[in-house]
């Protein structure tokens, strides 16, 4: 590969060299701070302008520094009430690049990127709703998360973080009222017209309680007979505040709790979250626990896989399938379950590792499922993917090109159904996958039967994965001997006092992980799935980030219905495969 | 002629009281093959093979709350569940079930049947409209179109069978099989008929009014309670009606070798066809609105004008080289 120029020499060429401050971060991802008035200009010209351009706004988000404990020594950049960090990534130069604008006052205001970014619109919606920060020039300014008539912008350090904090919660008849009248849709809001020509449009809720949203998912169609002309959706209805808890969260006690954020995923969460913290922590996984964190994994990608296969087969009306994939899911879970003694939640994984060896017998039952899943996979390629029903509700339904998935931040099987073959195990491998055998699944339709065809085929290449893992299990320890691994590994505990006081603390407090930020990316079940973690020193995070691909997903809705069916738009939603709480953490 | 007059009481009264017990227990029936095909075990805990569970069902339903949201059209919203049991029931009047076993052996039995079910339609209509609900109208609509267009080949599809028997009257129909059954000669007709039964009873591949994942329940969604439970019944009655009317018009009825009475030939020939509808519920996904209805007039029109000319050309040469049926 020919040397790309560094882009952050070509944004000093092209904008001046005091324009930027550089920092370094523990990830080694190119980090710079841009002033404010510079801001739209530097993200146009990584859009569009440079060479190797940086097509995906991957993840927008803030952070709120005003009670952070600063080292002075440490990292060179402006000080700042708030910061708004923008991640966007380049396929070309296979990277990420990270900007950040010092923000200064209690509520600043701030250019939005809307006209740049399609995808820009929620992520401003949800530092909004989350900082109170505003953003000029956004085309609908509002809540996005949190219900309208919420107080305060919870991820603000005044902010309080838990329920005691706040004083007993009370649902008197005229809240009731209020909060119910808060919810009605009012197209007028949201510029839509009520009728066209001589034709009334209908507003149809569907959700947030509808048998076609799996879970509580609300959209408002606008519609024309059964034609879509519009859609709304409206998120939030699952959301638990995970990056707020995180704030006050030990870096150990936080694991169980990513395990809820992509629930069919299970430790692939872990593994996103476990990345970033041992970056920070400087650990090595020792090689046993990352290729058993790869099994793991994989299974989990199956039997998420496999919950999406059967649900959007009974979404076009097929009742069967469902079953049979349930009871295949039971057998990973029957893995899952000898293993880590959890099933949706493992909450296995630890810092420096996983949380115990693998149980004697491990290989009889990976083995017999590894031998017994293909013949299931083939009989579902009849019953389903043949079909030609399926087929027909499937085909051409819900088409986007390469370039609109990248203009609204699609990752994950969806993006590979319009030809791109990009898998974050591959690109960028983590935990050892450069060291396996497998093919990345690519189909070139972009139609909701091309992301079924692409995750069908990836159950397939998981099963390879799996079926490696089990004949090349490495010996060795299943967690680093790193001071910072949590728990330490009981053994040496009991040979030196140092051991043993680590541990104590380690397990009383947590681990003190040192100052600085790293951004984890994995190729999680749905999509490219990645934590940003911001450490000042402490016991926990100081702000937890969690990007996850059905958020974007999610977005591309109304862009990708316009003009189906309502019938099609459950074809749109079953093969986005989006899991609410992914959505709204 | 006393005696007449006791015999058909007997009649009608069996038929019916056989109709309201079978139907319910179609329900469970269901149920258990639904499960069997599914890896499951299905309902198996009241009575002997949870046989009983469609009495707890029917007790629960009753033991509902009669309600009738406030929004509704009152009258309209009640009348439209009885609409649909009472067209199924009264189309079973027609239904020979063996030699002498008919309610009502009436000259146009054929055209009182496919009276009855387009009457049926109405339920659908009604009640989605009196509901006064966004997605109970969507499914109305749909239901509306698609019952109305179906209707159209079920009755053509038909013809081919009144061609060659030269009569409307189900009883004679069935006679007219002795020699053979008339799905060999009808076989399009008969292919025709079943989709379009399939889709008169709204079953799935063809559930399109009351597509769950899309409209929730569809054209019912506000219905609870018995109400509820009359539109559940009237799909059952379809389905057995379907059944009926395939036996009788192309597999020869009651006909069958001795070995078994003719009215158990008819039973055993109604239930396979009442097992296929179960079995496509358990394995076919739903096609879109607009495909059904393109389907219908694209496909199955051109071939049910085509299955009735062939016919009527071939009765045509017949009868002009003086054989004649």
């Amino acid at each position: 590969m020919k040397t790309i120029p560094q882009t952050t020499e070509l944004l000093k060429l092209k904008f001046g060299e005091s324009t930027f401050t550089e920092q370094s971060t523990r990830d080694g991802m190119a980090t710079v701070w841009l002033p404010l008035d510079r801001l739209r200009e530097v993200l146009a010209y990584l859009k569009t302008g440079i060479e190797h351009p940086y097509p995906l706004l991957f993840d927008m988000t803030a952070i709120d520094e005003r009670t952070r404990q600063r080292n002075p020594h440490q990292n060179h950049h402006p000080s700042s009430d708030f910061t708004l960090v923008y991640h966007l990534f380049s396929f070309d130069r296979n990277a990420f690049i990270r900007l950040k604008v010092a923000l200064n006052g209690e509520f600043p205001t701030v250019p939005s990127i809307t006209k740049l970014w399609s995808n820009a619109n929620w992520y401003e919606r949800e530092v909004f709703d989350m900082f109170g920060i505003r953003f000029s020039g956004h085309p609908f300014l509002r809540r996005l998360l949190m219900p309208e008539s919420w107080q305060g912008n919870p991820l603000r350090k005044e902010h309080p973080a838990r329920a005691t904090e706040m004083g007993p919660f009370r649902l008197f008849d005229e809240k009731q009222d209020r909060e119910q009248a808060a919810l009605q849709f009012k197209p007028e809001e949201w510029g839509m017209l009520t009728q066209h020509d001589d034709a009334d449009f209908m507003f149809l809720n569907i959700g947030p309680q509808h048998p076609g949203t799996h879970g509580v998912l609300r959209i408002i169609l606008q519609l024309d007979g059964e034609d879509i002309v519009d859609a709304v959706p409206d998120i939030g209805f699952h959301h638990r505040g995970a990056e707020k808890m995180a704030e006050r969260q030990s870096w150990h006690t936080y694991i169980p709790y990513t395990d809820r954020i992509d629930y069919l995923g299970g430790v692939n969460n872990n593994l996103a979250y476990l990345l970033a913290v041992e970056k920070l922590a400087g650990i090595e996984v020792p090689e046993r626990a990352q290729v058993i964190r790869v099994m793991m994994c994989e299974l989990f990608r199956i039997a998420s896989h496999l919950v999406w296969y059967g649900t959007f087969a009974q979404d076009l009306g097929q009742l069967s399938p469902v079953f049979y994939m349930f009871s295949d899911r039971e057998k990973i879970f029957d893995i899952v379950e000898a293993v880590c003694g959890g099933r949706m939640h493992p909450n296995w994984f630890r810092i420096g590792g996983v949380a115990q060896d693998l149980p004697r017998g491990w290989e009889t039952l990976v083995r017999s499922f590894v031998d017994y899943f293909p013949k299931r996979l083939r009989e579902y390629d009849a019953m389903v993917m043949r079909n030609s029903i399926f087929k027909a509700r499937t085909v051409g339904i819900g088409i986007f090109t390469k370039e609109e998935a990248i203009e609204w931040g699609v990752t994950g099987p969806g993006l590979r159904a319009c030809g791109m073959d990009w898998d974050f195990r591959k690109k960028q491998p983590y935990s050892g996958y450069e060291k396996f055998d497998f093919e990345i699944p690519v189909a070139y339709n972009g139609d909701c039967y091309d992301r079924a065809v692409v995750r069908v085929e990836e159950m397939r290449q998981s099963l390879r994965i799996i079926e490696q893992c089990l004949k090349h299990m490495p010996e060795g320890n299943y967690k680093s001997t790193h001071p910072l691994a949590t728990p330490p590994v009981k053994q040496r505990t009991m040979k030196d006092i140092e051991t043993l006081i680590t541990h104590f603390l380690g397990v009383s407090w947590g681990p003190v992980i040192p100052a600085g930020e790293a951004m984890s990316c994995i190729e999680a079940t749905k999509g490219a799935n990645s934590y940003y973690a911001i450490s000042d020193g402490n016991t926990s995070p100081y702000r937890l980030r969690v990007r996850t691909p059905s958020f974007p997903h999610m977005q591309m809705i109304p862009y990708i219905s316009k003009g189906y069916t309502v019938a099609d738009l459950l074809s749109i939603l079953g093969a986005m495969d989006y899991v609410l709480a992914d959505i709204d953490r | 002629m006393q005696n007449d007059t006791l015999n058909h009481i007997l009649i009608t009264v069996g038929v019916l009281a056989g109709l309201l017990i079978v139907a319910p227990g179609l329900i469970w029936l269901e149920r258990r093959l639904l499960a069997l095909w599914q890896d499951r075990y299905g309902p198996n805990r009241a009575g002997p093979f949870g046989v009983l569970v469609v009495l707890a069902d029917t007790l629960k339903l009753f033991f509902k709350e009669d309600w009738v949201p406030p929004f509704a059209d009152r009258k309209v919203f009640i009348i439209a569940p009885a609409i649909v049991v009472i067209t199924a029931l009264l189309s079973f009047v027609v239904i020979p079930f063996a030699p002498g076993l008919i309610v009502a052996d009436l000259n146009i039995g054929l055209l009182f049947f496919l009276a009855m079910s387009s009457m049926g339609a109405y339920s659908i209509i009604l009640g989605g409209w009196a509901s006064n609900n966004k997605y109970a109208l969507l499914g109305a609509m749909r239901g509306a179109a698609q019952l109305i267009s179906y209707e159209v080949f079920m009755g053509l599809s038909l013809m081919g069978v009144v061609l060659m028997t030269g009569s409307f009257s189900l009883h004679k129909i069935v006679e007219a099989q002795q020699g053979m059954w008339f799905v060999v000669p009808q076989f399009l007709g008969f292919v025709i008929f079943l989709i379009a039964g399939i889709a008169e009873t709204h079953r799935l591949p063809f559930d399109i009014p009351e597509a769950e994942s899309e409209l929730i329940a569809g054209f019912h969604s506000e219905y609870s309670g018995m109400k509820f439970g009359m539109f559940f019944v009237g799909e059952y009655l379809g389905i057995m009606l379907i059944s009926c009317m395939v036996t009788c018009l192309f597999f020869g009825g009651w006909l069958g070798p001795g070995f078994l009475p003719p009215v158990v030939w008819f039973i055993v020939k109604m239930f396979a066809f009442i097992f296929l509808f179960i079995l496509l519920r358990a394995s076919l996904p739903r096609p879109r609105y607009d495909q059904l209805m393109e389907f219908g007039w694209k496909i199955l029109l051109p071939l049910t004008l085509v299955n009735l000319v062939i016919t009527a050309g071939w009765i045509l040469y017949h009868e002009q080289n003086g054989f004649g049926n």
